[in-house]
């Protein structure tokens, strides 16, 4: 992501300066625009204004609790699953394995809405486990767990996706030796892969988190869009524009977007930490690094 | 082939390749994940539409209003695809190639799409074009309307798939070879023809790869557009928000068929996205 330019010289040419204010206008228009004037507008009648939007509206507050509660569990399924697929696809040959590779990405060209609308045929009340559910007094759909499913199932490529590269590229021998030092599988785990992993882990789990706090199309279908019931916080942003209560609105969405601009932080901070560790992998790599006693043999 | 029992043919290989454990614990989370989220509720929305039966889903899916809605999300994520492409190339080149101060800020602001939610993306775009917004100041004078309009849904859809145009470019830009460049120059190639002949060859998968992923996230895009495009049936109606305004009638059967034709748009692309993305891969070799 971040290399070194090569060619310094044509910055200062006309052509180079006539490009990089193409990018700069382009960057700026679309993405610094907009950014800045969710805060302009969301403080544009005081920090008084917009502390109450948030904190004196029942169905406000309601709506932060709730993104707090989905956002997290949706996350945490998808660390577990993420980790056991990655396991599964970089540790292991077995048949099947390249379409099971292209499943994982399906989600994310898949619309939300019609993801929300798949789950709403299988957990609606119409739809297929809608009497055996309504037997059991177990509501998913129009209640959080339809929100969690939903989320989960838009950012489920995020983890899998970021731990995948990192894992081939670190490969197998490390935990091959600690196994054949008889180091049981939860142990080659936690103190071989895990510690290997774990700015991919962050990485992905951070872009997983904001993906699921954002997330609208999906949510707004399972959710039926209850105030102060079933409305997550982006949901809550399109309702006061709804009910024209823009300043509201924007109050809210300045949450979102802080945010959004914490997770960019957290995200090229790890990318550093990545950047460093995959320069002492191939280091170690080196010719004549190989001759490890702890490799020596073991390798494919 | 030898004639080994069947049913130890795929455990054995499994167990020759590797010593390490969790291959059943692993696959069993896979799978409950990916069979139980993905497989089945596609599944079971395909089963729906095909219930219909040809005519039924014909009727359902292939209504005046639902065409419009096709050719409206078609049109305007194309458009959107197209600008996405080019801007995402001239912005993946700059900051590869050209150093200048803010570089690395620039770089880092390139993923603001995809962190911020794309209901607050609406929300500001279409308070920002607007007739009294920021930009719609200037623009609705001159006779431009960046809200409630096609080009409303267009600039959301710019914004939230320019970050796949440029991530999928930039490294192929920063591996390029630079010294073919310099032997074309000093062979006497122009400036453009250095490009045209030596380096647009050469990320031109690339390019195509960020297209086809940009249009599969705009195809499917629905959050940002329903702040911006004022939901017009025939006119500014994108199929996802036809899909969603079915659902709250309770036209399940028609909500079912719009999205099982969405369904198959996005999924030619992935395929599409796989089959550059094995081209390029090769490509790189």
């Amino acid at each position: 992501m971040t290399s070194k330019p090569r060619d310094a010289a044509t910055a200062t040419s006309p052509l180079g300066l006539l490009l990089i204010t193409g990018a700069v206008a382009t960057v700026g228009l679309l993405i610094v625009a907009p950014l800045a004037s969710v805060f302009v507008d969301a403080f544009s009648n005081g920090p008084r204004a917009w502390w109450e939007a948030l904190a004196h509206d029942p169905d406000t507050r309601h709506a932060i609790w709730l993104s707090l509660t989905v956002a997290p569990i949706a996350v945490l399924i998808n660390t577990i699953f993420g980790v056991a697929a990655a396991w599964l696809v970089a540790r292991f040959r077995f048949p099947g394995r390249s379409l099971l590779v292209s499943l994982f990405d399906v989600p994310f060209s898949v619309s939300p809405v019609v993801a929300g609308l798949a789950l709403v045929l299988i957990f609606g009340r119409q739809g297929l486990l809608g009497p055996t559910l309504a037997g059991l007094a177990v509501k998913v759909i129009f209640a959080w767990p339809g929100l969690v499913l939903a989320t989960t199932f838009v950012t489920l490529p995020l983890v899998v996706r970021e731990l995948i590269p990192v894992m081939e590229a670190i490969g197998p021998e490390e935990e091959m030796a600690a196994v054949s030092l008889g180091a049981n599988g939860w142990q080659v785990f936690w103190r071989v892969t895990l510690p290997n992993i774990r700015w991919a882990l962050l990485h992905g789990v951070v872009l997983a988190n904001a993906r699921a706090m954002g997330e609208f199309g999906a949510v707004y279908v399972v959710s039926g869009h209850i105030a102060g019931a079933t409305d997550t916080m982006p949901l809550r942003v399109e309702k006061l524009f709804q009910e024209y209560r823009t300043p509201a609105s924007m109050a809210v969405a300045s949450v979102l977007a802080a945010l959004a601009l914490l997770t960019l932080v957290a995200k090229v901070f790890i990318e550093r930490q990545l950047e460093t560790e995959s320069k002492e992998l191939e280091a170690a790599r080196a010719p004549g690094a190989d001759t490890d006693p702890t490799t020596g043999g073991l390798g494919p | 082939m030898n004639k080994n029992p069947p049913t130890s043919i795929p455990t054995r290989r499994v167990r020759q390749r590797t010593v390490l454990p969790g291959f059943g614990l692993s696959a069993a989370i896979t799978s409950l994940m990916i069979v139980g989220l993905v497989v089945i509720p596609l599944a079971v929305l395909i089963l729906r539409a095909a219930s219909l039966g040809p005519a039924g889903f014909l009727a359902a899916a292939w209504t005046p209003r639902a065409r419009a809605a096709y050719a409206v999300s078609l049109g305007a994520s194309l458009a959107a695809a197209i600008i996405s492409s080019l801007l995402g190339l001239l912005v993946a080149w700059v900051l590869v190639r050209l150093e200048f101060p803010g570089r690395r800020i620039l770089d880092a602001l390139v993923d603001v799409p995809l962190a911020l939610p794309t209901a607050v993306a609406g929300l500001v775009y279409s308070t920002l074009y607007v007739e009294k917004g920021w930009l719609g100041q200037i623009l609705v004078p001159v006779g431009i309307k960046g809200a409630y309009s096609r080009l409303g849904i267009v600039l959301v859809l710019v914004f939230v798939s320019l970050p796949f145009a440029i991530r999928v470019v930039q490294p192929v830009i920063e591996s390029l070879d630079k010294d073919t460049e310099e032997a074309a120059r000093l062979l006497g190639a122009s400036k453009s023809q250095t490009f045209l002949r030596v380096v647009l060859p050469g990320i031109l998968p690339a390019v195509v790869t960020g297209f086809a992923l940009a249009l599969a996230r705009a195809l499917g895009e629905y959050g940002s557009v329903v702040f911006i495009s004022g939901n017009m049936p025939f006119k500014t109606e994108i199929a996802p928000v036809l899909i969603v305004s079915r659902l709250e009638e309770f036209a399940y059967a028609e909500a079912t068929a719009i999205a099982v034709v969405l369904l198959g748009m996005s999924l030619s692309m992935l395929i599409v996205v796989n089959v550059l993305q094995q081209r390029l891969a090769r490509n790189a070799q």
